[in-house]
């Protein structure tokens, strides 16, 4: 770039990817474990996802304040992480380098990145280190439906982030919608922020599994946080309707209200049941999150397919991936929430500073425990087999290429497409803007054709983004 | 789709589906020829889905090569015609810029020899070149215009072609690798150099007996040929290929410099990359393509993507701003004269070939399938083989033909 | 404390946002929800996922295209466009 300031190199012990939970839990741990290290992340400050909060360059409380008002979960695991990681910075021993996205991660291993944005005169910079943590966390996972690209649909995790990094809400009257435990949150954020829910719509009937399956996995504070959000949706009078979905999103333009019916427990629509939400202007969507995977696949790690039919992953019990000196942590080993990810974070962190300690290690027992409450978590919220038939022939799957449904079958059923790749090259669903991060699992399961889910090697064809960012020619043109 | 499991004997057997194999097989089918086609994976899951869809009358040597592409041109346009659409065919034309005196100077001679041959091609000096292409480099000094440079999607080609070869009778089957040949002659029913005839291929899923053999497997084409105890001299040579964010339309044709010509026939291992610059119709510019040896290595070459990047800027510098949201890369399959075998293996009587397109196998996809398909079928091809003849690698397949840059040097 | 009010202007109009708001925010709260048509279909977009993944969002800032709304902090004078 003609005014970019030449980038500079950056040699350290351990590099980590992220400073959400798992990333700062890792970078303190391997600066308090003695290693230098590096920390390098797209957002502005740190948090990541879940702790996400005012930008602390204009609220400075905000960095001490609990977000979204509520008890933010995990708010003191935070401050206690943070003090230690600027601790730590102001001892030199991590380096922070927010507002910068990793394009490429090279073998051995060297980061290539570049300014998140491009105008807030950020100075990429290269990292070489021999160890690397990959805490690059997730996103929301999104299932089609028709009129889910009219403005005012958002993804459930991006109005609550919109929350928490704005204080101000994206409109007034909202629809929830999808599967899982998260959901909740984005309800309880949403009301307590002053926002209509008219309704939260969960496709399974986890019929009472919080406080049993907390019990049962030993995760007991789980139990605690179901409780709160009873109350809080009692309080705030939020309908919670189990085996619902939206069949439809309304409106000309922009979204105006919902159709919603009745499913049973494949995810098939019960005759008769439908009724519709009118006067709405935002609804959100989130059907479990989908792991960054990029990095990881671009290093070569082992993968394989999650309870909840994500790509991810393999580590041992050190956190390290089957690439030696590459250790994983957060949602890419596993969606499992923050507490997990943190755990993991700090695992890997300890590990990735003491690369030849011999002393076996032994798995915390809490990752165990919040692994199993995790895996458990994704079968009461499973995405539903039939959801495609939910979807018209001209529903938009693909939004950046604007690719339909009936575009992707028609591939599948007459040119042999069978996989995210195969779909891609025939029909360009996934060669857009967001590489297919949006439509990815979607387009893999369609390819996988009726009630079949799709492999790990179509995942992985749909994670293989060699760009893990979009990054300037003319800073490419730098390399040699 | 047919996606029929058991053997079948059949008139001809393709091995492999990327775009030379789909031509092959539905021209074959057109002849009236019993065709199936294997594959070890899906349609266009090779070299073919990972190149450009050029097709390029600009680049070629005079001779064989510019003969057979002219006459590709005509399969395109005619027997596919009312195809095209499958497959995006656009023609957008090609110009190619000279920077320098000396590069201009050289684009000039090429120029008059090509006209000389009775190719399409106008020269533009550098106001209709700034015409023609507004965003041009201020340092482009003038250009060649040509109006028979076309493009396709080719991965679409490949799905559209076997679909429709199997519409017309052939038979397509998937997840199907080759794994030996069936030969005649006693005692001898497996591969082997002695073999006799080549009389179909064993894969996991059974014998397939058939008339002839035809190796289109690309960069595989040297292995699946050792299979049958012939050498074809078949190599990779990595390209990467960078795709900009979707932009307004910018750039018009596809647009490269005149040292790419040089490029394309070179046999020089290391890194090269001369720019060749165009805009699709979903609004990314795709920036190919670097030439490298390197063999099957597929680990990212930053020093590609920097080369790639440099050349790019030069040509259009606003590029210098836009991102790049993708690079890929694929194995061209070459052989050291840089020119295909097509044809049938007198050293192993019922394999043919059609394999080694290098840079520019979509764009001869189309004729080498119609030639092809008209000596399976035993006629005499509208243009003559002999130059692109197995044989030329000699009695063992050692190579032993001059080397097309010494011939045409 | 309360953030500073700042003004930046849309497709030329003023707006007025919240210091440390994302310029996706300052829009959605003063009631704009599309501010990009699609290439193909024409079709109107905004924010979507909200956190920098799906590029539903983009915006011109001060000239530079493309950029995320979603990720840009608004600041006084900025100019934003539609695209
Ligand atoms: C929008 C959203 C909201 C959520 N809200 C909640 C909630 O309220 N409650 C709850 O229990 N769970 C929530 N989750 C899930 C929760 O985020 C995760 O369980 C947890 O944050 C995982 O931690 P992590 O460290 O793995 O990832 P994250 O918190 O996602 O952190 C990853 C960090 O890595 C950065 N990053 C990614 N790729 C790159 C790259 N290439 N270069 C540089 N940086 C990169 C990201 O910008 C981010 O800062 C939410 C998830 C999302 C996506
Ligand atoms: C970067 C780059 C840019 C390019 N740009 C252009 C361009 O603009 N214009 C142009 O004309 N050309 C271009 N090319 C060249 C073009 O892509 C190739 O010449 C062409 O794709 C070769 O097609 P193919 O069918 O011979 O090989 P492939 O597409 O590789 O097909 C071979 C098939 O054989 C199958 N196979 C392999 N082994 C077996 C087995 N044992 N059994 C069964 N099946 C098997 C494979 O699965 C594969 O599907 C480019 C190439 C590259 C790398
Ligand atoms: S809303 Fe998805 S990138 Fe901004």
């Amino acid at each position: 770039m003609s005014d970019a300031v030449s980038s500079s190199t950056i040699s350290v012990d351990v590099a980590v990817v992220g400073a959400g939970p798992a990333g700062l839990a890792a970078a303190v741990a391997a600066a308090e474990a003695g290693a230098r290290v590096a920390v390098v992340d797209a957002g502005a400050q740190p948090g990541g996802q879940f702790w996400r909060h005012a930008r602390e360059t204009v609220q400075p409380e905000a960095a001490d304040d609990q977000p979204d008002g509520h008890g933010h979960h995990g708010w003191s695991t935070y401050l206690d992480l943070r003090a230690r990681f600027d601790a730590a910075q102001r001892a030199g021993r991590i380096t922070y380098l927010p507002g910068l996205q990793v394009w490429m991660a090279e073998p051995g291993f060297t980061l290539h990145t570049t300014p998140a944005v491009a105008s807030s005169g950020t100075v990429p910079a290269t990292v070489t280190a021999s160890r690397l943590v990959l805490c690059p966390g997730g996103y929301d996972r999104q299932l089609p439906v028709p009129g889910w690209e009219l403005p005012g649909v958002m993804a459930a995790g991006g109005i609550q982030a919109f929350i928490k990094a704005n204080g101000v809400l994206p409109g007034k009257r909202f629809v929830i919608a999808g599967t899982g435990p998260f959901l909740l949150p984005v309800a309880a954020g949403i009301a307590e922020a002053g926002g209509k829910v008219l309704a939260v719509l969960e496709s399974s009937a986890p019929s009472a599994w919080l406080p049993h399956l907390a019990a049962a996995s030993g995760v007991p504070g789980k139990a605690l946080e179901g409780a709160e959000y009873a109350a809080l949706f009692a309080r705030h009078r939020i309908p919670y309707r189990t085996r619902s979905i939206v069949t439809e999103v309304l409106g000309s333009g922009r979204a105006e209200g919902v159709r919603t019916a009745k499913v049973d427990a494949e995810g098939r629509v019960r005759p008769g049941t439908g009724r519709a939400y009118t006067d709405v202007d935002v609804v959100g969507f989130g059907w479990g999150f989908t792991p960054q995977m990029e990095l990881p696949v671009s290093l070569g790690v082992d993968t394989r397919i999650d309870a909840d039919g994500s790509l991810v992953g393999v580590v041992d019990e050190r956190q390290q991936s089957s690439v030696p000196g590459l250790f994983l942590a957060g949602e890419v080993t596993g969606v499992g929430g923050a507490t997990l990810a943190v755990l993991e974070g700090l695992a890997a962190g300890a590990a990735a500073a003491r690369p030849d300690s011999t002393t076996p290690v032994k798995q915390p027992a809490a990752i165990t425990r919040h692994r199993r409450f995790a895996q458990a978590m994704h079968q009461a919220h499973p995405v539903p087999a039939a959801w495609p038939d939910w979807l018209t022939p001209d529903t938009t799957v693909c939004r950046c290429e604007e690719v339909t449904a009936g575009e992707i079958t028609e591939a599948r059923d007459n040119l042999g497409a069978r996989d995210a790749r195969s779909l891609k090259s025939f029909t360009r669903a996934g060669m857009g803007w967001c590489q297919g991060r949006v439509c990815g699992f979607a387009a893999a399961c369609l390819g996988a054709g009726p009630g079949e889910a799709p492999d790990a090697g179509s995942l992985a064809g749909s994670a293989k983004r060699p760009l893990a960012a979009p990054v300037a020619i003319g800073e490419l043109a730098a390399l040699d | 789709m047919n996606f029929g499991n058991g053997p079948r004997g059949s008139d001809v057997l393709v091995m492999g589906a990327g775009v030379i194999g789909a031509a092959t097989a539905y021209f074959a089918a057109q002849q009236g020829l019993s065709v199936t086609v294997l594959d070890k994976g899906l349609p266009a899951g090779g070299t073919s889905s990972a190149c450009e869809g050029n097709i390029l009358v600009s680049d070629k040597e005079l001779g064989p090569e510019l003969e057979l592409t002219r006459y590709s041109l005509g399969v395109w346009h005619n027997d596919l015609a009312e195809h095209k659409k499958l497959w995006e065919f656009e023609s957008k034309g090609g110009i190619i810029v000279a920077s320098r005196e000396s590069s201009l100077a050289s684009l000039n001679r090429v120029m008059a020899v090509q006209q000389g041959f009775g190719v399409d091609v106008e020269e533009l000096d550098q106001a209709a070149l700034r015409e023609a292409e507004p965003h041009i480099s201020r340092e482009a000094l003038g250009g060649a215009s040509y109006r028979e440079d076309c493009q396709v999607q080719p991965m679409l080609v490949a799905a559209h072609l076997v679909r429709l070869a199997t519409e017309a009778g052939a038979r397509f089957i998937a997840d199907t690798p080759v794994t030996a040949f069936l030969r005649s002659g006693p005692g001898r029913s497996v591969s082997g150099r002695d073999g006799g005839r080549v009389t179909g291929v064993r894969t996991p899923r059974g014998d397939f007996p058939a008339g002839a053999v035809v190796n289109c497997t690309g960069t595989w084409a040297g292995e699946l040929a050792a299979l049958a105890g012939v050498e074809v001299p078949v190599l990779p040579r990595r390209g990467f290929v960078m795709v900009t964010e979707p932009l307004p339309p910018m750039v018009h044709h596809k647009v490269y410099a005149a040292e790419y010509i040089d490029n394309v026939g070179s046999s020089d291992a290391g890194l090269q990359a001369s720019p060749v610059v165009e805009g699709t119709p979903s609004g990314t510019i795709l920036i190919g393509s670097t030439r490298e040896r390197v063999g099957f290595d597929r680990t990212v070459s930053t020093a590609a993507l920097g080369l790639l990047a440099r050349n790019a800027t030069a040509l259009f510098p606003f590029l210098e701003r836009v991102k790049a949201i993708r690079h890929y890369h694929g194995f061209r399959p070459y052989c050291p004269d840089h020119l295909p075998v097509i044809g049938h293996d007198d050293r192993a009587p019922g394999l043919w070939h059609a394999a080694g397109h290098e840079g520019a196998g979509i764009g001869l996809s189309a004729g080498t399938g119609k030639l092809l398909a008209q000596a399976l079928a035993g006629l005499t091809p509208d243009m003559d083989l002999t130059p692109f003849a197995p044989a030329r690698f000699g009695e063992s397949g050692a190579h032993t033909s001059a080397h097309r840059e010494e011939a045409t040097a | 404390m309360n953030p500073q009010p700042v003004t930046i202007t849309f497709d030329g109009r003023p707006l007025t946002a919240t210091a440390g708001q994302s310029v996706g925010a300052a829009l959605a709260s003063q009631g704009v929800t599309a501010w990009r048509s699609t290439r193909k279909g024409g079709k109107p977009r905004g924010l979507f996922c909200g956190i920098g993944v799906c590029f539903d969002c983009l915006v011109t800032v001060d000239g530079e295209t493309n950029q995320r709304a979603c990720l840009v902090e608004v600041c006084e004078g900025m100019e934003v466009e539609g695209s």
